[in-house]
């Protein structure tokens, strides 16, 4: 009761549902707060392999940092600094700053594209620079068009305090889920039928959950369709450098430079999140070639500005151009190695992934384990993997997938330890499945067990404490 | 920006019309249903008092007072009408790719892409492109418009020369790897820093209140959350009751995004604006007469512009206000640290904390950027006693979180209590001893100061200097301190004081040489205004 009335003294964002939080996906999360992971102190725990880090390259910025204190306004060296460093609030941002950004995000692209300083704006994290082009973007009822499957986030990023809603355009295994003009084209005359007002078209590139990279000729079909029909473009290339293997990443930045495009329109999301593994920091940059967008985004940074501490820190860091080459590649050749490390580990069991080439994890197909090829099935098996298993996956119906059976598994938050354990989890699990095939009418009980023994554990998210992985997760 | 002074007694002659327009509709049907007999006098004796109800309600809404600052209404028409245009364009011409028109952004990037027009900005804008400095540029323009505090950082920078063992990876003992740092975090703040921060918020408000860390979120600065609490607590097309003069950046940010209005409370200097509750009140009802839901009082205490307290009583006021009516009290209080006088600074907390009342109304925004002059590592708070809104809020901090080695500096920074201690003492000392010597100079110069005793700032009474008691004057003044004094003060109507030729000025960016020179270009000025007055 108490609860109600002091629900109607809140807004409707405060009240409603578009953070997501309350969707099943996250009671994976839930059930790893409860019982993590440890090597030594909990062996028998739940390994989290649902939470997109990099922690393979911590090494490589800890040196780093141990051998520049002038970088840091805490030591010795670098106090001097603190001074002015501590007073600045200007959302311009620190000028060394953005030139060791956009430094940083050429050198990502193999060099063959710059990025002008002047059009980095900062914002809180990635999370808030897509929410950043949004608000500046779109009116609220307006819509994006986004290719699904996509990270389950894009939809409280984009859309919740700023009142867009989000289109997804289904893609499926039949063509290893491309994007197609056709399927956009469909799309966005469905949503004129509805009365509809489609603003743009955002992605990942390289995508999240696949793990691929859009190929040159897809890339400039998107390009002339929104120019086409004169929508934005926004284009999340949080993984840019978290690519190890070919095909190349071609950036949209790179697409502009080759073919002709209202440059207004085009919109990229970046941030150090990923290919440097450090969320902590919140670094996220909205990089827009339009003026209006960038200097509205940037007035709008002042409500997520990075840190002046963290400013000062990265600029010397990403304007050190031996450390940002080696780590680059490092960096790669880590992912490679641990991306061939788990799927032909998986391999060996007889599960297949999508083939690719980036990001920090990989696409699972257990299609063959389902019961029936339902989003029901999906969600059975996905209880199973966690209650049984004891790995936190994600379903690939929190990625809006339109086909069930698809799971996202990340691999680069833990050491080969870990990896270890967990490929030896999914082996025995696999091979039980073998046996139980054999005895249905058994499997079929163990099955709904298992559902109900979930349901009891199901906590309202109220109930979470601060310090549960799922307020800190970006998944 | 626009003075609704002497627009209040045409909003009140509006009031009063519905009742002249009412008795003169009743004067029309009742004749009117006596001479047309049967049906047709009762379809009409209906149809003419909605006619003239219709009428009415047009004639108001074209005369309704126009909202302060920009109004976002029309470029989203426009911008709507626009898209419009080009989708039936589109639609024939598939294969176009001739510019139909500029391609839309949303209305609220149209509204702020072009130049601010708020004297607030424009001055920060000139002072950027030529600024003081003794030696290299000393004809350059002062600051004296933004809030912050140069005055301490020696104490900063000696505590962390003698604590530089933590480092950006952390304390001695403690994980020292950027494992620690480096991976996701608790979007509403470390519990660490949280308990560093109830501490610290603590002992800078005099340790007369207690504050609980699980009932605290962190944000990226104070901007982000006010920003967040506004967005938790009222819809678009909502207000929020303000008392002027108030902190020019409440606009951008309790209204911007939200879409939420700010509706000023005049306070006067007779009661040295202190709000009083009757205005607020006739604010009130005024608004909801408007058909504008109110959901708060926002109120800044320490209260910036005037640097002055407010009094125990007048919380307790608003408390019964907000009580009775049902709404919300946001307390901003920001610049509780920065205390110089002798007054006893009073916290929303500290009021509930005595009283068994329902706190579900109350929430507090803090943060580090004035008290410990940190504003370059966004460190804010917001600290509320309802379940439900830090429930929400702390999902919102995944837009607005602090950077994690920043909290991780802080943390020993903030929680060194004898450190604290020193730096509270010392900064008041030197904030007074720079308040004493500036409002001193201007008083030998003629110009008062409302009475204060926190802040960073003064409040100056400068209508002797303006040659028109009006808005107009005042911006002149402003435009003659910025362009020939070259000092950039921030207006009253920057700040939606309704009494003309008030000045905040920053005093906590100067050293003493500064005060001197300040106070000198002022006196050439005024001595200009006086000969042409």
């Amino acid at each position: 009761m108490a609860l109600n009335k002091n629900q109607q003294l809140l807004s409707k964002i405060a009240t409603n549902d578009r953070h997501g939080e309350n969707s099943p996906y996250f009671d994976g999360w839930k059930a790893y707060d409860k019982n993590p992971y440890h090597p030594i102190d909990n062996r028998e725990g739940v390994i989290q392999m649902g939470l997109a880090e990099n922690q393979l390259c911590f090494d490589l910025i800890q040196k780093w940092i141990r051998g520049n204190p002038k970088a840091s306004i805490c030591t010795a060296e670098g106090v001097h600094e603190f001074k002015n460093i501590a007073i600045f609030q200007d959302y311009h941002g620190f000028k060394e700053f953005r030139q060791a950004v956009a430094n940083f995000m050429g050198k990502a692209r193999g060099g063959r594209v710059t990025f002008d300083p002047d059009r980095i704006v900062m914002s809180g994290g990635a999370t808030g620079a897509n929410e950043t082009v949004m608000f500046c973007l779109a009116n609220p009822g307006d819509a994006f068009l986004v290719p699904s499957p996509c990270y389950p986030a894009f939809d409280r990023d984009c859309g919740w305090r700023t009142g867009v809603q989000l289109i997804p355009v289904n893609c499926d295994s039949s063509n290893n889920f491309l994007i197609t003009k056709a399927a956009l084209e469909a799309a966005y005359e469905r949503a004129q039928q509805d009365n509809i007002n489609v603003k743009g078209l955002i992605l990942a590139n390289p995508s999240n959950p696949l793990g691929t990279v859009l190929d040159r000729d897809t890339l400039r079909s998107l390009v002339s369709f929104i120019n086409e029909k004169k929508i934005h473009l926004v284009s999340d290339e949080i993984y840019a450098a978290s690519v190890f293997s070919t095909p190349s990443f071609v950036s949209v930045s790179e697409i502009i430079e080759e073919m002709e495009c209202d440059r207004d329109l085009i919109h990229i999301v970046y941030s150090l999140s990923k290919d440097m593994g450090l969320p902590g920091f919140r670094i996220g940059i909205v990089y827009s070639y339009n003026d209006a967008v960038v200097n509205c985004g940037r007035k709008m940074s002042s409500f997520g500005l990075v840190s002046s501490q963290t400013q000062h820190l990265l600029a010397s860091m990403l304007s050190d151009d031996e450390f940002v080459d080696n780590f680059l590649k490092e960096n790669s050749e880590r992912l490679a190695k641990r991306h061939s490390l788990f799927t032909k580990g998986l391999e060996k069991v007889g599960i297949t992934c999508l083939k690719s080439n980036a990001g920090l994890f990989v696409w699972m197909d257990l299609r063959r384990l389902l019961k029936e090829q339902t989003l029901e099935s999906e969600m059975t098996l996905w209880r199973v993997i966690i209650n049984e298993v004891k790995l936190n996956v994600s379903p690939g119906s929190s990625f809006h997938c339109s086909e069930p059976g698809w799971f996202r598994v990340c691999f680069a938050n833990m050491d080969d330890v870990t990896v270890e354990v967990a490929l030896e989890r999914i082996r025995v699990f696999v091979e039980k499945q073998q046996v139980k095939s054999k005895r249905k009418f058994q499997s079929n009980l163990k099955l709904s067990f298992t559902s109900r023994r979930y349901d009891e554990s199901v906590m309202s998210p109220h109930m979470m404490s601060p310090r549960s992985p799922l307020v800190r997760a970006r998944t | 920006m626009t003075r609704p002074r002497p627009r209040t007694p045409e909003s009140e002659s509006e009031t009063r019309n519905p009742t002249g327009g009412g008795a003169t509709a009743m004067r029309l049907i009742v004749p009117l249903q006596g001479v047309v007999q049967g049906r047709g006098g009762l379809i009409l004796g209906s149809l003419i008092p909605c006619a003239l109800f219709y009428f009415f309600q047009l004639y108001l809404k074209r005369h309704r007072s126009p909202k302060p600052g920009s109004n976002p209404t029309s470029p989203s028409q426009s911008s709507s009408n626009l898209s419009d245009l080009q989708r039936s364009s589109s639609r024939s011409n598939l294969s176009s790719r001739g510019s139909i028109g500029p391609v839309q952004v949303s209305s609220r990037a149209s509204s702020i892409a072009k130049p601010n027009d708020s004297p607030y900005y424009i001055g920060l804008d000139r002072v950027s492109g030529d600024p003081y400095d003794r030696l290299d540029n000393p004809n350059g323009i002062i600051q004296l418009g933004l809030s912050e505090n140069r005055l301490c950082f020696d104490l900063i920078e000696k505590w962390l020369s003698e604590n530089t063992k933590d480092s950006v990876m952390g304390r001695d003992g403690a994980d020292l790897s950027i494992g620690g740092i480096a991976p996701y975090q608790p979007s509403d703040g470390l519990m660490e820093f949280k308990v560093a921060m109830a501490g610290f918020m603590s002992q800078v408000m005099g340790r007369a209140v207690s504050f609980d860390p699980s009932q605290m979120v962190l944000t990226a600065g104070a901007t982000p959350a006010l920003e967040i609490l506004c967005f938790c607590l009222a819809d678009p097309g909502n207000a929020f009751l303000v008392p002027t003069p108030y902190y020019p950046g409440f606009d951008r940010d309790m209204r911007w995004r939200t879409g939420v209005e700010l509706i000023p409370v005049h306070c006067r200097s007779t009661d040295n604006f202190i709000i009083s509750i009757t205005a607020l009140d006739q604010a009130f009802n005024q608004t909801r007469k408007r058909g504008i839901k109110v959901r708060g009082i926002l109120i800044s205490n320490p209260s910036n512009p005037v640097g002055n307290l407010l009094p125990r009583e007048t919380l307790y006021n608003l408390l019964d206000f907000a009580r009775e009516k049902n709404i919300h009290i946001v307390s901003d209080e920001i610049f509780a640290g920065s205390m110089y006088g002798s007054e006893e600074f009073v916290s929303m907390a500290e009021i509930l904390d005595m009283e068994d009342i329902d706190k579900n109304r109350i929430h507090i925004v803090y943060g580090l950027s004035k008290d410990l002059a940190l504003p370059g590592f966004r460190v804010g708070v917001i600290y509320s006693f309802n379940e439900s809104v830090l429930v929400a809020a702390k999902k919102l901090t995944r837009f607005s979180s602090i950077s994690a080695p920043t909290q991780r500096l802080l943390i020993s920074m903030v929680s060194d209590t004898r450190f604290i201690q020193e730096y509270i003492e010392t900064n008041k000392k030197r904030i007074r001893e720079m308040h004493d010597l500036f409002v001193e100079g201007l008083k030998q110069l003629g110009i008062k100061c409302a009475q204060s005793c926190a802040g960073l700032y003064c409040w100056a009474d400068m209508s002797g200097l303006i040659s028109f008691y009006s808005e107009k004057g005042e911006l002149e003044l402003w435009d003659k301190l910025l362009n020939i004094a070259k000092i950039n003060v921030t207006p009253g109507s920057a700040c939606h004081c309704i009494e003309p030729g008030w000045f905040r000025c920053c005093f906590t960016t100067l050293s003493q040489e500064d005060v001197v020179i300040v106070i000198e270009r002022i006196r050439k000025v005024a001595e200009t205004c006086k000969i042409s007055s």
